[in-house]
């Protein structure tokens, strides 16, 4: 149990830094590598409690995609150099307290409510997918995402795909002055607008480009 | 040190939400580190989510942090691509300068 606590301090500590650190570092891609360090040490503790499909999944499509695409926009729009000056910006002086005063008023809710909070003991009637510890959690993840929540499961899938549609139209344009295939053009041509048959005299050929 | 239980997670989870607040509040510099503020915030939730199911032992509260994840991922994509498009027409992702909208 001591080296429960040991992993939860050690993971938690690194989370909480660079949580931090996302929003004061100077560079944003500073903050986009502590974003990564961040998912990094919240999925170690979800395998460390025993959700250990949701920290590989946190791994691959937060490290492995979402801060990968931060990193790859920050890299385009070339913003890193632009530095961090909300402490010296005479702008954004006046929201500094504010911004403290709500955070602080929401953790401290968070926590009266964390500390004045117990179960009630018929919440364990309710459940209706219990853990089974014969099966991997993979395995009942599944047993339960595919059959009491497949509806909510294939809603999930049209999000991601309204989701590519709309990146897809929101940053495509179209050039001008771009040669590119018409597929409609190429498909209804005629024959008769293609090929033509010409008399050739002797020793005269044909010019084709006329 | 005591065992870990429940409220540990629970705190942990708080924090990471209250630096995700701030972080929305105080950010004066781009408009891609709101983005991982919200991501943050995100986080938080999939933390009291995650930790909830494991504790109470029941599987719906995994079930949900798998759909959060979904459209966090969305989310990301739309918000990187609204701010690319943005840059593209105007040349600035700065907060103090995206004031198309008068507010």
């Amino acid at each position: 149990m001591i080296v429960h606590s040991i992993f939860f301090y050690t993971f938690s500590l690194i989370a909480i830094i660079s949580a931090i650190m996302v929003t004061a570092s100077k560079n944003t891609v500073h903050s986009v590598f502590f974003l990564i360090l961040d998912f990094i040490s919240i999925s170690c503790l979800f395998i460390m409690i025993g959700a250990e499909f949701l920290g590989m999944i946190m791994l691959i499509v937060y490290v492995g995609a979402v801060a990968v695409l931060f990193l790859f926009v920050v890299m385009m729009l070339n913003v890193a150099q632009q530095k961090n000056q909300w402490f010296a910006a005479k702008d954004s002086s006046k929201h500094i307290p504010i911004g403290l005063i709500i955070s602080t008023l929401i953790f401290v809710e968070i926590i009266i409510v964390i500390g004045g909070w117990k179960y009630k003991p018929e919440i364990f009637d309710l459940n209706n997918s219990l853990t089974q510890f014969s099966l991997s959690n993979t395995h009942s993840l599944g047993q339960i995402l595919y059959t009491d929540y497949i509806h909510v499961f294939q809603i999930s899938g049209m999000i991601l795909l309204v989701a590519m549609i709309g990146a897809i139209v929101l940053t495509f344009r179209q050039r001008a002055g771009v040669k590119r295939q018409s597929y409609i053009k190429q498909i209804s041509r005629e024959r008769a607008e293609g090929v033509e048959v010409l008399e050739v005299e002797t020793n005269k050929g044909v010019r084709i480009d006329e | 040190m005591s065992e870990i239980g429940l409220g540990h997670y629970l705190t942990l989870g708080a924090v990471i939400f209250s630096i995700g607040v701030i972080g929305i509040f105080l950010n004066r510099k781009n408009i891609i580190v709101i983005l991982m503020s919200i991501e943050l915030i995100l986080l938080a939730v999939n933390i009291n989510l995650v930790s909830f199911s494991i504790f109470l032992g029941d599987l719906t509260g995994q079930i949900f942090t798998l759909f959060i994840l979904t459209v966090a991922a969305a989310e990301a994509a739309i918000g990187l691509a609204i701010i690319v498009v943005y840059f593209r027409n105007s040349g600035t992702i700065r907060v103090e300068e995206i004031d198309k909208l008068k507010g």
